[in-house]
């Protein structure tokens, strides 16, 4: 190894050159990063890195695609044996889970036709309902988060396939997190565990308001501002809240299922409860997601219903 | 640095960067990933010095933060400094010196975590330090031990080692 050292024969002075030569270059480079970083973070979404960035990604995508296909039946051979391992004790859980399920089912399918009745009596105008008015655009990921500092994914689904920013993201478990940019032939997903991720909740049981933000690891969340008069109780359901006020609106619609409360503390100088959410997502696994987009029609209604608001009010 | 040396290391880089992006993240021990990018650039580095380390880690930097969607310049910033720091440690070593390819990769792994860690710190973002040294940066840095030599070697067949100049002086004096 390193049995060839670059040069060792040349004279003090070439050397002296040839180091200050390297400091001079890695200098240059070091300042032209550094003023990247500066002009990256100071121009808005649709200024020329941010576009010149989208062009690369839309370049890469089918190397990067390529590259996951090679790599993909390893994985999933690696998948299918680490998953037997925890195939029996998974089992006896979904079995309990599946009894309590069909319980379930047969009290909600009565809720939801009273519910629709009331609806009808009431000529109730709901925001979007998940997963109704929404129709599924099915992408793979091929891009798994970089660092610890960043959680997100890339997805090879692009604006050609009908995916925009802002869309929610899901899979069949529950809420992934949010489009945050969108190429042609690919799309980045911000994850919930992201630092930069939020999403206003409510504890299904009990409809304690809070926002569900990153935990202290890449795969943990918390239930943040929850007031100490709330009851939550471990084992409960977090779900998105989907609030809405005349200006804004949040980007999740409402009934999406985030996870479920494992640690509930509070203290006396705290203002809000401690509360522990494990993600029904496995976002160490991410293989494929849903991106959600809202139907023209559901839209359509949803725009009349607020215009009719406004219209009241005034 | 030949314009040819320098297109093979780009394009090795590049393919080092896809791989990174869409195979070597996938493979998690802990939380820690191999890192083929920066493995691939400090045996560059070593067997080509510190500009030609420097630039490849600048372009190569681009190029991730680019596939990653991740802030542009960040991992040049850090990469450029680490094929710097490579080269420079690569002229200076001798060969008394025990492993320094596995020095270099640990040097290097330690020093970009660590870098990265105080730039998204100063960004805002940050991570507890326990997950980041025990969960992410140890098996990082197992994983990137055992994958120097092989990537050593392959590296050492695109850019062979320079054959050292022997100073005439030298030759005649022994004659």
């Amino acid at each position: 190894m390193l049995d060839a050292p670059v040069r060792r024969g040349e004279g003090p002075s070439s050397r002296t050159g040839r180091a200050f030569r390297a400091r001079l270059v890695a200098a240059v480079l070091v300042l032209v990063s550094l003023g990247l970083i500066t002009v990256y973070f100071r121009e808005s979404s649709d200024g020329p890195l941010h576009a010149a960035q989208r062009i690369g990604v839309s370049v890469l995508m089918p190397f990067e695609v390529a590259g996951e296909r090679v790599a993909r039946p390893f994985r999933d051979g690696w998948a299918y044996v680490s998953d037997l391992f925890e195939a029996k004790s998974e089992n006896d859980e979904l079995r309990a889970e599946l009894e309590e399920a069909r319980d379930r089912l047969i009290a909600e399918q009565i809720a939801a036709r009273e519910n629709k009745r009331l609806r009808e009596i009431l000529g109730y105008i709901g925001g979007p309902s998940f997963p109704a008015d929404f129709e599924p655009i099915a992408a793979r990921v091929v891009s798994r988060p970089p660092s610890p500092y960043q959680q997100e994914v890339i997805i090879a689904a692009g604006s050609d396939a009908g995916v925009r920013k802002d869309a929610p993201v899901v899979t069949d478990d529950g809420l992934v997190g949010l489009v945050t940019e969108v190429t042609s032939n690919s799309a980045k997903v911000t994850l919930l565990t992201d630092q930069q991720s939020a999403v206003s909740s409510v504890v299904l049981e009990s409809n304690a308001a809070g926002v569900v933000r990153h935990g202290t690891s890449a795969s943990t969340l918390i239930l943040d501002r929850v007031g100490k008069d709330q009851l939550v109780e471990e084992g409960n359901l977090v779900v998105t809240a989907g609030w809405r006020s005349q200006r804004f609106e949040s980007l999740y619609p409402p009934g999406i299922p985030i996870g479920k409360v494992k640690s509930v503390g509070q203290q006396d100088v705290d203002l809000y409860k401690r509360i522990q959410v494990a993600p029904l997502v496995d976002f160490d696994s991410l293989a494929e997601v849903i991106v959600l987009r809202e139907r023209p029609e559901a839209r359509r209604a949803r725009t009349r219903g607020t215009q009719q608001g406004q219209t009241t009010q005034q | 640095m030949t314009g040819v040396e320098a297109l093979k290391a780009g394009g090795l880089l590049t393919f080092a960067a896809l791989v990174q992006v869409s195979i070597a993240e996938w493979i998690e021990v802990g939380e820690g990933h191999p890192d083929v990018v920066l493995v691939t650039l400090v045996a560059v580095a070593l067997l080509r010095g510190p500009v030609f380390g420097a630039v490849s880690g600048f372009w190569v930097g681009l190029v991730l933060d680019t596939a990653s969607f991740g802030t542009i310049g960040l991992t040049s910033l850090l990469l450029t400094i680490a094929g710097y720091w490579t080269g420079r440690f690569g002229e200076l070593t001798t060969r008394a010196s025990a492993h320094p390819l596995l020095i270099a990769v640990a040097f290097a792994t330690v020093g970009v975590a660590l870098g990265s860690a105080v730039l998204h710190f100063m960004l805002g973002l940050t991570v507890p330090a326990s997950y980041l040294f025990l969960g992410v940066l140890l098996p990082t840095l197992a994983l990137n031990m055992l994958l120097a030599y092989p990537l050593y070697g392959l590296c050492a067949r695109i850019f062979p080692p320079r054959v050292p100049r022997i100073r005439r002086e030298g030759v005649t004096a022994g004659v």
